[in-house]
């Protein structure tokens, strides 16, 4: 798969609309702090992050690193305490009310008193489209996730994996051109997560949305990313990044998992995030 | 069980591959059906007999006077007086209630008279809902309301009903709206809704309270209003609290309604009666029971109405059943 390393430049390759000349996110200078009982808690410090469209960026560190305020601060449900943040070239709170992205997070979130059907219509519900129109809608993601057959259950007849799935496709309902997903598969078992990553990695390009995707899984964001985002905690910081050069039309599959260029990307993450040369089989080196 | 459970969520026949791999896990909620209710019906019966049974055996075993401790009757006497026999208030329930001709039987007076109270009590239990809901989502719409109206709704209910069953009556009595007279049975019924209101203004906020974290972020990343995320996510997720709130709101009608028909000194319910043949005990033991039977019978329907309620909303109650 010698393709694999030809394709270096991952960005560019999202929708060609209009408003697409500007980043999907652009965070210069992100700091966070929390004001806790104990103290204070710096969860940023100093981030600067830019996610082109269409591309797909991992953000990835231990946990309590700040992955996810990041991603609460890019989503408008944390207000950065220095810095600024555009999404689209609007401020966070402007694109949340265009809902210019879409939301996933490691609990699927669903309402279990409606079906799998009116979970997904929920965010068009409450944006006034109208019945015929959130109908032919939810048919389409139902089909695109694979859960036509289940639009009428309810969330605790499905597994956690469908739960997921449901989740995705709720958060493609408005065609975002961002979309953005704490740890999404962090809850799942080994073989649903490998299931679930390669339909994300196929959704995200059918869709051509922009993803930026919290995981602690090193394999897990080099498979799916065109770019890794290493941070480090204490304070939340961007200690570098690893292009992956996997580029979006290489299918997701088992045998890129195989892949030696695979393997070297997830040696290559490693070290950025250990700070320090690790041997080819994956151990240090000290 | 399980296994037919996942025989029939796999009839549909998925299309690919990975639903049907999925489908395998898919759970399917236990449902109560036929048989838990022949069970609770089973249960019920079994509970009524052994009553009876430790009713008459005290009654057979026990001496004339009672078990005394000392000075101290720790157990009542099991004189027919103290103690009628469970068949003698029964048979008591089908002769007339009083020795005049063309007398109701006993029973039809309680009936009578518990569904005098059971109307007074259903009133009380809906405006005491009605008000502890509006309360509660004010509460919940702001934080100060909260911090200022709490404390008040907790303290009222440490004033005991006796205090001001006769102060509502007598500002009853002197309403006239219109040719319209503050009937006696208002007064009942607002100092029951007194007691009413307050199980559900407090479950009722809990519950308001207890939507996730998840669900309010996505809520704000929709953009949607306050309204709309109390109508699709705070009251669906209260329900759970909400159910045992309506059914401490139910009780507290009944018991409120009973205790004002004494203490205001209203005549058709089943409260007076409960005092009035309690004192003619001593002629006719047996008789003193049959309001007992009716009370009891009120707090049955009372709590059956909200079991119905709570079947209705079953819906909202999914995340129970887990
Ligand atoms: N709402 C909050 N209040 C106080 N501290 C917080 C809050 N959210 C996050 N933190 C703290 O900020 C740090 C980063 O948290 P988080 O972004 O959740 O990390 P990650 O997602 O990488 O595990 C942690 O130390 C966490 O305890
Ligand atoms: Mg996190």
């Amino acid at each position: 798969m010698s393709e694999l390393t030809t394709t270096s430049t991952p960005a560019g390759t999202g929708p060609a609309d209009g408003a697409g000349s500007s980043a999907a996110v652009s965070a210069r200078g992100v700091t966070k702090t929390f004001k806790t009982r104990q103290g204070v808690v710096e969860a940023l410090s100093n981030v600067d992050l830019e996610v082109a469209a269409g591309e797909f960026v991992a953000l990835l560190g231990p946990s309590g690193c700040g992955k996810s305020t990041l991603m609460r601060v890019v989503a408008d449900l944390e207000r950065p305490t220095s810095g600024s943040v555009e999404v689209f070239g609007k401020s966070p709170a402007r694109a949340r009310r265009d809902q210019d992205y879409g939301i996933a997070f490691q609990q699927a979130g669903l309402l279990p008193w409606r079906t799998v059907a009116r979970n997904v219509a929920l965010p068009l519900e409450l944006h006034g489209l109208s019945r015929p129109e959130r109908k032919e809608r939810v048919e389409y993601l139902l089909d695109l996730v694979g859960l036509s057959d289940f639009a009428g259950h309810h969330p605790d007849q499905l597994s956690g994996g469908m739960q997921q799935r449901v989740a995705i496709a709720r958060a493609l309902a408005e065609q975002p051109r961002l979309l953005l997903m704490d740890e999404p598969f962090g809850a799942l078992d080994e073989m649903t997560r490998e299931r679930m990553q390669a339909e994300l990695a196929r959704l995200s390009v059918e869709t051509g949305a922009a993803v930026v995707f919290v995981t602690h899984s090193i394999p897990e964001g080099v498979f799916l990313a065109d770019r890794v985002v290493v941070m480090s905690p204490r304070p939340g910081r961007i200690v570098g990044e690893v292009v992956t050069g996997i580029a979006r039309d290489v299918p997701r599959d088992d045998a890129l998992r195989q892949d030696p260029a695979f393997f070297a990307r997830v040696t290559e993450v490693r070290e950025v995030l250990h700070g320090s040369p690790v041997s080819s089989d994956g151990r240090e080196l000290r | 069980m399980t296994q037919t459970q996942t025989q029939a969520v796999l009839d549909p026949a998925p299309t690919d591959a990975t639903a049907v791999a999925a489908s395998v896990d898919v759970r399917v909620p236990r449902l109560p059906g036929v048989l838990g209710w022949a069970r609770a019906v089973v249960l019920a019966v079994l509970g009524l007999v052994a009553l009876v049974g430790v009713w008459e055996g005290y009654k057979a075993l026990a001496p004339e006077d009672g078990v005394v401790i000392g000075e101290q009757r720790v157990l009542p006497r099991t004189t027919d007086l103290a103690m009628p026999h469970v068949w003698d208030m029964v048979q008591r329930l089908g002769e007339p209630t009083t020795s005049m001709a063309g007398a109701d039987p006993l029973w039809r007076s309680v009936a009578d008279a518990a569904l005098v109270s059971l109307g007074i009590a259903g009133v009380s239990w809906f405006v005491g809902t009605t008000v502890g809901l509006l309360l509660a989502v004010a509460m919940a719409r702001l934080r100060v309301l909260e911090w200022g109206l709490l404390p008040w709704i907790i303290l009222s209910q440490t004033i005991p009903l006796i205090a001001f069953a006769p102060v509502v009556r007598s500002w009853g009595s002197r309403i006239e709206i219109g040719g319209w007279d503050w009937p006696p049975w208002l007064s009942v019924a607002v100092i029951a809704s007194y007691l009413a209101f307050f199980p559900v203004a407090v479950g009722a906020l809990r519950g308001l309270q207890a939507h996730s974290r998840i669900h309010a972020d996505l809520f704000h990343v929709y953009a949607a209003g306050w309204w709309s995320t109390l109508r699709r996510v705070r009251i669906p997720s209260a329900v759970p609290y909400l159910l045992p709130a309506l059914r401490l709101g139910a009780a507290s009608a009944v018991v409120g309604t009973v205790v004002a028909e004494v203490s205001t000194g209203y005549l058709d319910g089943i409260g007076r009666m409960l005092v009035s043949l309690a004192g003619q005990a001593s002629g006719d033991p047996a008789k003193a029971w049959a309001p007992i039977f009716g009370a009891v019978a009120l707090g049955l329907v009372a709590g059956g109405i909200v079991t119905v309620i709570g079947v209705l909303l079953r819906p909202y109650r999914r995340g129970e059943a887990r």
